[in-house]
């Protein structure tokens, strides 16, 4: 049972809170392949999907969970929304709480949005990205794609590549994996590493090789370019060459190792093309785990248990 | 009028005493022997409590003109006496900005009419603090500033801000610097470290301070002239200006009760009363900022009231507005971190919220003395409360010390000899 209203992030939940979501998960994922797209396990729920950001797969994958099932789904972008004339954030959750919405999924561009808004409203808020804090559900995604693959994901050793500073994705999976049991790595060039993940567990490598040593995951980063403003490095040519990844890199991991990357990917920057689309590519997996996971946490946050 | 059997602190030591005041000003301070002069009508009987000479706020945010939502000048004057301040010095960010003798006096009709505590406004350096020309420096210090500040940022031409400090010392005025590169601080809202990984907010690296702390110095050495430091929080700060003060540089600073009290643990749960500018340190920082206190290195404690309305703070912690409430709790929270935790006597205790501020900005008061303006601040020191920004008087309620218990409450806040705080106001 996940006995929490909201989903903010991996840094509050127990380990057998994300265990218990990537079990239902499997479940979820095992039914999608299946071709079951028809679940009721919402029916009758609202779910309002509500963008501060630009994002295609992350939404259009909760929109995909929540229908699958059976949930009616409203979408929201920043762009059409009363955001632009000047409502607060708090006011619109009391607007969405008003019409009796059970989920809101939020994205938001700065920190803390989704905590602000969940104090406010009584339904439940899943956080889809909320600036440089969280992705929870991105992570979870991931993890049900390790689990999968390797059956476990205690004793693995993941290595995070790329713009780690800007990355929510890099900290919630830090957070859920160290409660997993995994072993995480990072690297990234210093105009791009923040203080202090090595106080939240993580390894902080010295170079890409270092990293990869006998990794089982190599986890790509997207460079998020409209964030490169200042400076951080001189072009893409030159972090493509001392700080992505490509077959030369993979070599240094251990056997069966595989590649990941939440998408969209800049092929050539982070990872090369050969590594995207090669053999331990599981980039299209993580797609399919992302609407299983989120079926996942959504069913859970309602009290539900089935699948 | 007389305070009888109070412990007096004076500049070198504390006195059992009783304080004679007549026509605002002090006309004696007898130690007691054995038992107290009889209490005569209007007489005050302070057994028990602590006599300071009035505490002094030299940097301190009352939003009028301009932003009456968040505070106006008889609320901010309210909230001074409250907190013990017989004088505070408020900055110019205002709209319209102080920046011309106009709104000084209207700042200063509207302190007399307030009638508590006497209200000194800054000038602002810019016109409109917009970076540019100089302000009606002159003009303005006909109508009664007493300093000039860009507050709230740095002026960011070099040697704009250096023709400031010789301009202004034409006329007596000092520049306190808010030091801040904006370029390198590049929208952080909270110091860079351990909790903004945390929490993803983003941070600011104690150099985006320090630069500007140095840049001010090194002008203040180049030209022979003193410059005042706002609001130092970073350790590197500290030692930045303990280093010019070695030399013989003519620099004085300031800290606030949050840096002292506070680290940077307590943005972690996105309460956005903690956002301050500059930002709440680490541990190492705040006992750096003690230590300066304690040697003379930091001058004195300033609250840097800044009210807010709560629209301003209930939002998106990127969003919410820089700072703090600080003028009901800084008595409390300075005694209780200084004296309390940290041994400080009560004299340095008064040097630093009141005597050093009289003197960098040539006030009057500052110390219990025969002949000086009988402005006092008495408090009953063994008196432990909690703190409820519910019961402020000022307009803004933000502080991130709600719920926090402290010693020392504020009994009477007495100006030019008459009550404006207390029982008997």
């Amino acid at each position: 049972m996940i006995e929490r209203k909201d989903l903010l992030g991996l840094l509050q939940p127990r380990r057998e809170e994300i265990e218990e979501i990537l079990d239902l998960g499997l479940k979820m994922k095992a039914r999608l392949r299946a071709g079951d797209k028809s679940l009721d396990i919402l029916r009758g729920k609202t779910v309002t999907t509500l963008f501060y950001e630009n994002s295609t797969r992350t939404r259009c994958s909760f929109e995909l969970a929540a229908k699958y099932l059976g949930a009616h789904v409203v979408n929201i972008s920043a762009q059409s929304s009363s955001v632009q004339k000047g409502e607060s954030l708090v006011d619109t959750g009391k607007t969405l709480d008003a019409m009796k919405n059970d989920f809101i999924v939020i994205r938001h561009p700065l920190a803390g949005a989704p905590k602000l808004l969940a104090e406010t409203v009584k339904a439940h808020v899943v956080n889809a990205g909320d600036g440089m804090n969280e992705h929870p559900s991105q992570a979870l995604l991931d993890f049900l794609t390790m689990k999968e693959h390797f059956g476990r994901i205690g004793g693995l050793k993941v290595a995070i590549l790329g713009d780690i500073r800007h990355s929510r994705v890099a900290k919630s999976n830090l957070y859920g994996l160290k409660k997993l049991g995994a072993e995480v790595r990072m690297f990234a060039p210093a105009t791009l590493m923040p203080i202090g993940l090595d106080r939240m567990g993580a390894k902080i490598c010295a170079s890409r090789e270092e990293a990869a040593d006998g990794a089982d995951v190599i986890m790509g980063l997207r460079i998020q370019l409209e964030r490169q403003k200042g400076g951080n490095f001189p072009s893409l040519g030159e972090y493509a060459k001392f700080y992505g990844a490509d077959e030369s890199l993979l070599r240094h991991a251990g056997k069966g190792a595989i590649v990941m990357h939440p998408g969209p990917v800049n092929r050539g920057v982070e990872l090369s093309s050969e590594l995207v689309d090669g053999d331990a590519s599981r980039i299209e997996d993580q797609v399919l785990s992302g609407v299983a996971v989120r079926m996942a946490i959504l069913t859970l946050l309602e009290g539900g248990t089935h699948a | 009028m007389k305070f009888l059997n109070a412990d007096v602190v004076l500049k070198d030591k504390v006195l059992r005493a009783d304080v004679t005041v007549e026509g605002g000003k002090i006309v004696s301070v007898d130690p007691v022997k054995g038992t107290s002069a009889r209490a005569g009508k209007g007489d005050i009987d302070c057994t028990g409590l602590t006599v300071f000479a009035g505490l002094i706020d030299m940097h301190v945010h009352l939003r009028d003109p301009g932003f009456e939502k968040k505070e106006d000048i008889a609320s901010g004057a309210r909230a001074a006496v409250k907190g013990g301040f017989t004088q505070i010095c408020c900055m110019p960010n205002t709209k319209p900005v102080i920046d011309n003798k106009v709104v000084v006096t209207y700042i200063k009709a509207k302190a007399k009419e307030a009638d508590l505590c006497k209200i000194h406004p800054i000038g602002a350096i810019t016109e409109g603090q917009n970076g540019e020309n100089l302000s009606a420096i002159g003009g303005m210090k006909e109508a009664g500033i007493v300093a000039l500040s860009e507050d709230g940022k740095s002026v960011v031409n070099t040697k704009l801000m250096a023709n400031a400090m010789l301009y202004g010392a034409d006329f007596g005025l000092k520049c306190l610097c808010h030091c801040e590169d904006r370029e390198l601080a590049d929208g952080g809202v909270v110091h860079e470290g351990y909790y903004s990984t945390l929490t993803g907010l983003k941070g600011s690296i104690r150099a985006a301070e320090d630069v500007i702390i140095a840049r001010e110095i090194c002008l203040a050495e180049s030209l022979s002239l003193p410059v005042h430091i706002c609001h130092v929080s970073t350790y590197s700060g500290v030692e930045l200006v303990r280093e010019a003060k070695r030399r013989g540089v003519r620099v004085t600073a300031e800290t606030c009760p949050h840096y002292i009290t506070l680290t940077d643990e307590v943005i972690k749960d996105f309460d956005t009363n903690t956002k301050v500018n500059p930002p709440i340190r680490e541990e190492r920082d705040r006992l750096a900022l003690i230590e300066g206190l304690r040697d003379g290195t930091i001058d004195c404690i300033v609250t840097d009231h800044a009210p807010h309305h709560y629209d301003d703070k209930h939002v998106e912690y990127a969003l919410a507005a820089f700072g703090t409430s600080g003028l009901e709790t800084s008595f409390a929270l300075t005694y209780t971190q200084l004296v309390r935790e940290n041994g400080f006597p009560l004299t340095q205790l008064s040097a630093l919220m009141s005597g050093n501020p009289a003197s960098i900005l040539g006030l009057e008061g500052g110390e219990i003395t025969v002949g000086a303006c009988a402005d006092l601040t008495i408090a009953d020191l063994n008196k432990k409360w909690t703190i409820d920004p519910a019961k402020f008087l000022s307009k803004g309620k933000n502080t991130p010390f709600g719920g926090r218990e402290v010693y020392g409450e504020v009994k009477y806040t007495v100006v030019d000899g008459k009550i404006k705080y207390g029982e008997r106001a």
